[in-house]
């Protein structure tokens, strides 16, 4: 069902209102990561490695620091030492140590007083490199003989005898595999690959980094969590945390690569060594696609056992994947959990390993790994429904998980509205299209957890009765509005008449970054319940002022009004009223909730995609795009619209066009939106979208998190389109013109 | 390197600043002018994000000189709305379609399609799509500007 035609209690949520910060983003005026400025700033320059594994013989700045106007020059020697796990990664990948281990590695940086100063220095800084072997490919670094990128770097999981760049083993499952492939009809294994890609935030990283002597400091950031800016800026630099004061600036596009650090910490260093002089430092962006993080690239191996009617009988999927050079970065696991997660299966395996390679340290990218695990999991299914004469969704609807199921990857389901989503799909007009030749439609569905996270909110009642909020999770795509809309409707009071801040790390207690689609979820419900504990305050006050108890007082639609055997005994006493006399009852009226929210849904999302394949170029034409998910509850339309639009988008241009090229000198071959091409306006097709809202019991407007799951099925839906369109199948993304070309010419099993 | 005086119009005001040879036009907006409405998403030519128009014409503000400003007219978001305030339709029909998420490709792709609606006021989605083929957004798959800027661009013809 469409969220319009669904009569809600709520009178603002579900609306599409303006969002607070829109005049702002439309005029020019709100301040991004690069558009904040401090008095006597410095800025900054950072020395990159142009080899893929080099060790750092000797590093000499002196031509740099003789040039007049140059402030200071870091290398990992201004840096702490004796750092462990996660905290060493951190600082290792900011500052390279003894050792480069990717094209882009930084290993020196330098302040100045502009930024054509910093840059002219930095060319100045000669750096002695020895050349080390190095490897790229995820397949290729697991060989027993690969170069070895850090020795002794595996964990406890990886069993004796792995290839030495094996770091990471997953096993896990449940059933009898082999009973279950034995019940199947059609038992089929494939192998895919696929490449690493960017977010591809237009807005580069930039930051302002001010560290005094004293190890005070503070720093302007564009970042999707300020806590996260701050505690790994102490950990690398050796700081205590709460010294460190980290202000989001309006954030210019995440999707996962703005919740680490880069060179944040550099301009730390640098402002400490320059007398405490606030650095900026910029990225360019051959800088953000060579050395910030990607996502893993990946090789998977999958097998599917399916009966004549199309039941699953049997699962099993073993994937390797690199997520550069450090340890818990490839979104392996996630991979795994999400590939089958649609899916009731009587018995799954998933085996997973985890490679280092000599590749920038992977990021967060978009539900990370449930792109690559749909895009082998979703290709298969569709594989054998066609050998089979099935219907996608049928068999999908078949097979898919409902409440109180046990998921492919352990718990069991709580509400979940795949099933739901199906029958939307199955029900729009786009699944009964008739389409021309060349033309082929792909169906897939996608998964993704969604998440809590550390959260902590508190929001406060103005003297005139409206209230302010602030909130630790920034805003990347309207979750002002959102959030603003449901203080508004707890309050029963206009949505203009709520602001909702994002705050600086001074302001709130720890909170997790806007990530894993969690900001309208846990600061939603956080944002409610702190309105909640406010609303009992005014209450009581109005209930001191009545002399009655307390208890016996209730809110309704912006005011309190005795209940029960009071009722109507006096008049509501409305919020500006009791906002108005605030100071003499008792002062301010605030509301506060920190912790983990509990009440997690998970969301599922099927699409639709028609395309058109060129048989002479391989050009493959997206004409028509269905993204049908489960919000839970759509607080602003508009904007779960966007999420599922600018998901899908990602996606097509994954499946079709973007991936990292390294040449045979481990060099980034692509490093410029020229050449890592994402999709642009004449792409791409209007993108339809269906919000199905099958309410999550654990937030109390029925939110599930809606930012992450679209991402996924558009890498197999394109290429179960392009089967269906040419009759080859296409296992290895992008599915670049060449590349469908070769497949239609090599028959019909490219 | 000795800098040059530059003399230019940006958004109908005289304006004056000292640039270094190598600085773009974006770097002169953003960094002498505290114009910092324009944005760097790539300083190749390839987003957009920096879109100005000199002498009525688009550019990337990255791909121009800030000295080749000289006696120029430059127009940037900054100047889009009435003095007053009152917003261009585009920038209204960019807030009531939702037609940004992160809103840093906002600034180029507003001025990319002013400059489109000037030449072309009633263009086809077809050709609202070709035009912006040089603004890149990641957030919104671009279906909310495309709507946004037609109906901008009804409204505009509804008000001509
Ligand atoms: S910054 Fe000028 S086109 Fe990207
Ligand atoms: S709204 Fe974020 S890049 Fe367009």
């Amino acid at each position: 069902m469409a969220k319009d035609e669904i009569k809600t209690p709520f009178k603002l949520v579900g609306t599409r209102v303006p969002r607070p910060d829109g005049l702002d983003k439309v005029t020019g005026r709100a301040r991004y990561g690069a558009d904040f400025s401090a008095p006597g700033m410095l800025f900054g320059a950072v020395v990159r490695s142009p080899h893929a594994h080099a060790r750092i013989r000797k590093i000499d700045a002196s031509k740099a620091l003789a040039l007049a106007g140059v402030k200071a020059v870091v290398t990992r020697a201004d840096f702490p030492t004796g750092l462990e796990g996660e905290k060493w990664n951190l600082q290792d990948n900011a500052m390279a140590g003894d050792v480069a281990f990717y094209d882009g590695h930084a290993v020196a940086a330098v302040a100045a007083t502009s930024a054509l100063l910093a840059k002219d220095a930095a060319k100045l800084i000669e750096v002695d490199y020895e050349i080390l072997p190095h490897v790229t490919d995820v397949d290729e670094a697991m060989k027993p003989d690969a170069p070895v990128i850090r020795a002794g770097a595996a964990d406890y999981s990886v069993p004796e005898g792995m290839p030495p760049n094996v770091v990471r083993y997953l096993d896990f499952g449940h059933g009898d595999l082999e009973a279950g492939f034995a019940a199947a009809d059609l038992v089929r294994e494939r192998t895919y690959k696929t490449e690493a890609t960017h977010q591809g935030y237009i807005e580069p990283h930039a930051c302002v980094g001010q560290l005094g002597a004293d190890g005070k400091g503070e720093m302007w950031v564009t970042t999707q969590g300020q806590w996260y800016v701050r505690w790994m800026c102490a950990a690398v630099l050796g700081l205590d945390a709460a010294q460190l004061r980290v202000t989001p600036s309006e954030i210019g596009g995440g999707f996962g690569g703005k919740t680490t650090v880069f060179m944040e910490p550099l301009s730390l260093a640098l402002s400490r060594k320059a007398g405490g002089k606030p650095v900026k430092i910029v990225m360019d962006r051959s800088e953000v696609l060579r050395a910030t993080g990607p996502t893993a690239s990946a090789s998977m191996d999958v097998k599917l056992g399916m009966t004549k009617d199309g039941t699953i009988t049997a699962a099993r999927a073993e994937f390797r994947m690199q997520g550069g050079a450090y340890t818990g970065l490839s979104p392996v696991g996630e991979a795994l959990q999400c590939a089958f997660a649609p899916y009731k299966l009587p018995a799954v395996s998933h085996i997973g390993y985890e490679v280092l390679a000599n590749r920038p340290k992977a990021a967060a990218y978009r539900a990370p790994g449930s792109p690559m695990g749909a895009f082998a999991a979703e290709s298969l299914i569709d594989e054998m429904c066609r050998e089979l004469g099935l219907d996608p969704i049928e068999v999908r609807l078949k097979n898919a998980v409902t409440e109180g199921d046990k998921s492919s990857y352990g718990p069991t389901f709580k509400s979940i509205g795949l099933k739901e989503v199906l029958a939307a799909t199955q029900a729009h007009p786009n699944y009964a299209v008739p389409l021309g030749p060349n033309q082929g439609r792909g169906v897939a569905t996608g998964f993704w957890f969604n998440y809590n996270g550390d959260t902590s909110v508190s929001m406060a009642i103005a003297e005139d009765g409206t209230a302010q909020v602030a909130v630790g999770t920034p805003d990347i795509g309207g979750s002002r509005a959102s959030l603003g809309l449901m203080v508004a409707e707890t309050l029963g009071i206009p949505y203009e008449h709520v602001r909702v801040n994002v705050v600086e790390t001074g302001a709130l207690g720890v909170n997790e970054p806007s990530h894993g689609s969690r900001a309208t979820f846990a600061s939603g419900k956080a944002a409610v319940l702190a309105t909640q504990e406010a609303i009992g305050e005014m209450c009581r006050r109005a209930a001191a002022e009545w002399g009655i108890d307390p208890e016996a007082v209730e809110w309704v639609d912006g005011a309190a009004q005795p209940s029960g055997p009071n009722a109507g005994k006096f008049p509501p006493m409305p919020i500006a009223e009791i906002a108005g006399n605030m100071s003499a009852t008792g002062g301010p009226i605030c509301g506060h909730w920190q912790g983990l929210p509990e009440g997690v849904g998970a969301s599922f999302g099927t699409h639709v995609v028609d395309v058109e394949v060129d048989p002479e170029t391989g050009k493959t034409t997206v004409l028509r795009y269905l993204v049908v998910q489960d919000a839970g509850r759509a607080i602003h339309p508009s904007y779960v619209e966007g999420q599922y639009q600018g998901g899908a988008a990602q996606g097509i241009g994954w499946a079709l066009n973007e991936e990292y090229v390294y040449g045979t000198d481990g060099r980034l071959q692509n490093p410029i939106f020229l050449d890592y091409r994402i999709p642009v306006a004449s792409d791409l097709p209007m993108i339809d979208t269906v919000i199905v809202e099958v309410p999550n019991p654990g937030h109390p407007f029925g939110v599930r998190g809606v930012g992450e799951t679209g991402i996924a099925p558009p890498l197999p839906a394109i290429a179960n389109a392009i089967a269906a369109a040419t009759g080859a199948r296409l296992r290895h993304l992008p599915m670049t013109p060449p590349k469908v070309l070769a497949a239609i010419r090599a028959g019909a099993d490219g | 390197m000795s800098k040059i005086h530059v003399s230019a119009t940006v958004n109908g005001d005289p304006v004056e600043f000292l640039a270094d040879p190598r600085e773009t036009l974006l770097d002169c907006l953003r960094d002498h002018l505290d114009l910092t409405g324009s944005k760097e998403g790539c300083g190749t030519g390839d987003c957009g994000a920096c879109s100005v128009l000199l002498d009525g014409r688009l550019v990337c503000s990255c791909l121009v000189l800030g000295v080749e400003a000289e006696g120029k007219r430059v127009e940037t978001i900054e100047g889009m709305a009435e003095p007053g305030g009152e917003l261009h339709p585009l920038q209204r029909k960019f807030i009531e379609h939702a037609a940004l998420q992160c809103g840093f490709c906002t600034p180029g792709i507003l001025v990319a399609s002013k400059a489109l609606l000037a030449r072309n006021p009633d263009p086809t989605e077809e050709e609202v799509r070709y035009w912006l083929a040089g603004n890149l957004c990641r957030c919104t798959g671009y279906d909310k500007i495309v709507r946004a800027v037609m109906d901008a661009a009804a409204d505009l013809r509804g008000a001509a």
